[in-house]
């Protein structure tokens, strides 16, 4: 193929930007704290309350940091306020027992799926300051009014 | 009217219908999601309308385009009829029949489960069997493209397609590939879910299914568009085509990249493992190789135009350009708003990027550059270009074609841009309204959602001007001779023989091997999980 002198040096520094975009991804992906949430784990949908893992709902504090367990329904979070220790790592866990809802904590990397029949789990750290936790997945009628509010505590 | 073109004309009717209903229906969306109070405002509507907007937008226009263009590139290029057209009819009649359905199940309110219908949201089974019977008739026009190609090979051995046929050929193919996900996902799954015949549902299976349909389809939007910049518009700009090696190069290149690629949707879902996810990442990064080679060659077939017209120094040739003509301006617009758009959709693809803008404003804001300028825009142009030529007419209300591309630049400009900024503020996409209960964070995003309702504004008023200048023409333009479809010369003499990138067989095989690469193994462990299912929901 006769391609002209210009194009091709167009090719090749479009081919350099596409390596550098991807380097940059394959770094975060090497450095373990920039995984999307991709936790795999199934838990029957309809039997969720009565789950030793979501039995207990709500903020526990661990060695390092914290972990909060909670479920989406429609159209509300199960706790909606949940109170985490700042500058520590803090791991969420969440399910849905009906349909699927989005978890986004607004200004914040913390962002998962929340699909029923699985487990979402994902770490992140915050900054002291009070977060509006929102669904942003189109859930029915009340989609726009399902938020929670999670406060980061600064700890001694 | 040329007999022939009944069908692409059958086809145009449609499109542009369900192109002006939905049309109404976003401008509504972006008042509501200001805050403004209209009367009908309810949460109902809302969503119904959002699906009715997204599904006549995404896959009614779009489809109904896409085969009308289709038919008119491998009739005209070929210069011969369909060698199916039985099958080309029954194709239309049987989306037609399927979007009637789906529209009647969306219109009276048992259907709002947007155009991504994800379970266990459930509709009536009638949109689960329209959508299949849209796909179905699709196939048709896949088919009838294919078939009358092999029938011109026969007789030209060894003579390679023309480029626009070329590109029509690969969205045909690409379609066939991608439709196999969304196929599976109806049949299989939601259409027995919907009619009671299964209980339950594994959402994260149809989720994965639907994202394999669901970035090809994003490629099916695309190429067509491409196919104009290739074919159709250097030679409305007034030059040649900078190269055509390069533009079977590029369609050649989106049929074995644009599937393998799904995953870079469900980033953020459960139930995948990450290692998936970043081989996904890695190759939708190389879907941006295409797109920047187009920019080049298009940009530069805009040159060869300008220098034509006499332009000698470095920028000047942009002024020589028929800005007036709607075609050339609407192409123009569409490719410059498709430059941001594509820049965001690296930011998107990039695995851990994406957690920060996954399903807020943003993503609205960026497939509006995308599919909502890029493709939407540039099947208006050529609407313009088509339309007279097909109908035997003349253009009708030429001021209101003339205005309506920069009606939708400026539209789109300030829609795309302000909610660009409230998704990387965290608004999410798809609300009625944001403001949740008074939420001091919410209310920061109020000033742009107003901006966001002054560019929907404008964007129906640019819808607006298209539709009436269709109807004008359709039903009053002056009658004259058909002028023919002139497509674009190559700068340099095609090649008179056909070279690997005209070898679509061998393609499709590499593209299908990649699929398999991709898919193959996280389906297969999918499947092998223990999963527990979902009932149906209908909360709308």
């Amino acid at each position: 193929m006769n391609v002209p002198l210009y194009e091709k040096i167009w090719m090749w520094a479009a081919a350099v930007i596409i390596v550098v975009f991807a380097l940059s991804v394959a770094v975060g992906y090497g450095a373990s704290a920039l995984q999307p949430p991709s936790h795999v784990e199934t838990i029957d949908p309809a039997k969720v309350f009565g789950d030793p893992r979501f039995a207990q709902r709500g903020v526990t504090m661990t060695a390092g940091g914290a972990t909060v367990v909670a479920v989406a329904m429609m159209f509300t979070f199960q706790p909606a306020e949940v109170r985490v220790p700042a500058g520590k790592p803090v791991t969420f866990r969440l399910t849905s027992i009906d349909v699927t809802h989005g978890f986004e904590i607004v200004g914040t990397n913390g962002n998962t799926m929340v699909v029923p029949g699985y487990v979402s789990q994902f770490t992140t750290r915050f900054a002291p300051g009070e977060y509006l936790i929102v669904c942003n997945e189109y859930c029915g009628g009340g989609h726009h009014l399902m938020s929670a509010k999670l406060i980061a505590e600064a700890t001694p | 009217m040329n007999r022939a073109d009944r069908l692409p004309l059958a086809n145009f009717a449609v499109a542009i219908t369900a192109f002006g209903i939905a049309s109404a229906m976003a401008m509504m969306q972006a008042l509501s999601r200001a805050s403004l109070d209209l009367p009908f405002r309810s949460p109902k509507m809302y969503y119904l309308s959002v699906t009715a907007h997204g599904v006549l937008m995404a896959l009614v226009f779009t489809t109904f385009f896409i085969v009308g263009f289709g038919y008119v590139v491998v009739t005209r290029t070929l210069n011969r009829p369909l060698a199916t057209p039985r099958l080309a009819w029954t194709g239309f009649w049987v989306a037609l029949t399927g979007t009637a359905l789906a529209a009647g199940a969306i219109l009276s309110g048992q259907a709002s489960v947007l155009y991504t219908f994800y379970p266990p949201l459930q509709a009536h089974p009638a949109f689960y069997i329209g959508a299949a019977l849209l796909i179905v008739g699709s196939w048709c026009w896949s088919a009838t493209t294919i078939l009358t190609y092999r029938a011109w090979r026969r007789e030209h051995p060894g003579v390679p397609a023309p480029l626009a046929l070329h590109g029509m050929l690969v969205t045909a193919i690409l379609w066939l590939i991608a439709t196999v996900g969304v196929a599976i996902e109806d049949l299989v799954l939601l259409i027995p879910w919907s009619l009671g015949l299964t209980k339950t549902i594994d959402p994260m299976l149809a989720r994965m299914l639907f994202w394999y349909f669901g970035h090809p389809l994003v490629y099916f939007w695309l190429l067509p568009a491409y196919v104009v910049w290739y074919t159709i518009f250097p030679r409305v700009a007034g030059g040649k085509l900078f190269s055509d090696p390069l533009g079977r190069l590029v369609f050649i290149l989106f049929l074995i990249l644009s599937t393998p690629v799904g995953f870079h949707h469900e980033f953020m879902d459960p139930g995948i493992p990450a290692g998936w996810k970043f081989l996904h990442s890695m190759i939708t990064m190389w879907i941006l190789f295409p797109s920047f080679v187009t920019a080049f060659t298009i940009t530069a077939s805009m040159e060869v135009a300008g220098r034509l017209k006499g332009a000698t120094g470095w920028l000047d040739w942009l002024g020589k350009l028929p800005w007036r003509d709607p075609t050339f301006s609407s192409v123009a617009f569409a490719m410059l708003l498709f430059a941001i758009g594509g820049i965001g959709g690296a930011i998107n693809a990039s695995y851990m990027l994406n957690s920060v803008v996954h399903n807020t404003a943003w993503i609205q804001a960026h497939f509006h550059l995308t599919v909502g300028s890029a493709v939407a825009l540039t099947f208006m142009g050529v609407s313009y270009y088509l339309l007279p030529r097909l109908l035997g007419r003349e253009l009708e209300l030429g001021l209101l074609a003339r205005v309506q591309p920069y009606l939708w630049f400026i539209g789109m400009a300030l829609f795309s841009f302000s909610n660009h900024i409230t998704g990387l503020m965290g608004m999410p996409r798809r609300v009625m309204e944001a403001t949740y209960g008074g939420s001091p964070i919410a209310a920061q995003w109020k000033v742009l959602t107003g901006v966001s309702a002054v560019g929907g504004l404008f964007l129906f008023a640019s819808a607006g001007c298209f539709v009436l200048v269709m109807l004008g023409t359709w039903l009053a333009g002056k009658r004259r001779d058909p002028q023919p479809i002139e497509w674009a010369e190559p700068l340099h003499p095609v090649a008179a023989r056909t070279t690997l990138l005209d070898r679509y067989g061998l393609w499709t095989i590499v593209a299908i091997v990649i699929v398999l690469i991709a898919y193959a193994v996280p389906l297969w462990q999918h499947l092998q999980m223990t999963t527990y299912g979902s009932p149906g929901f209908k909360p709308f």
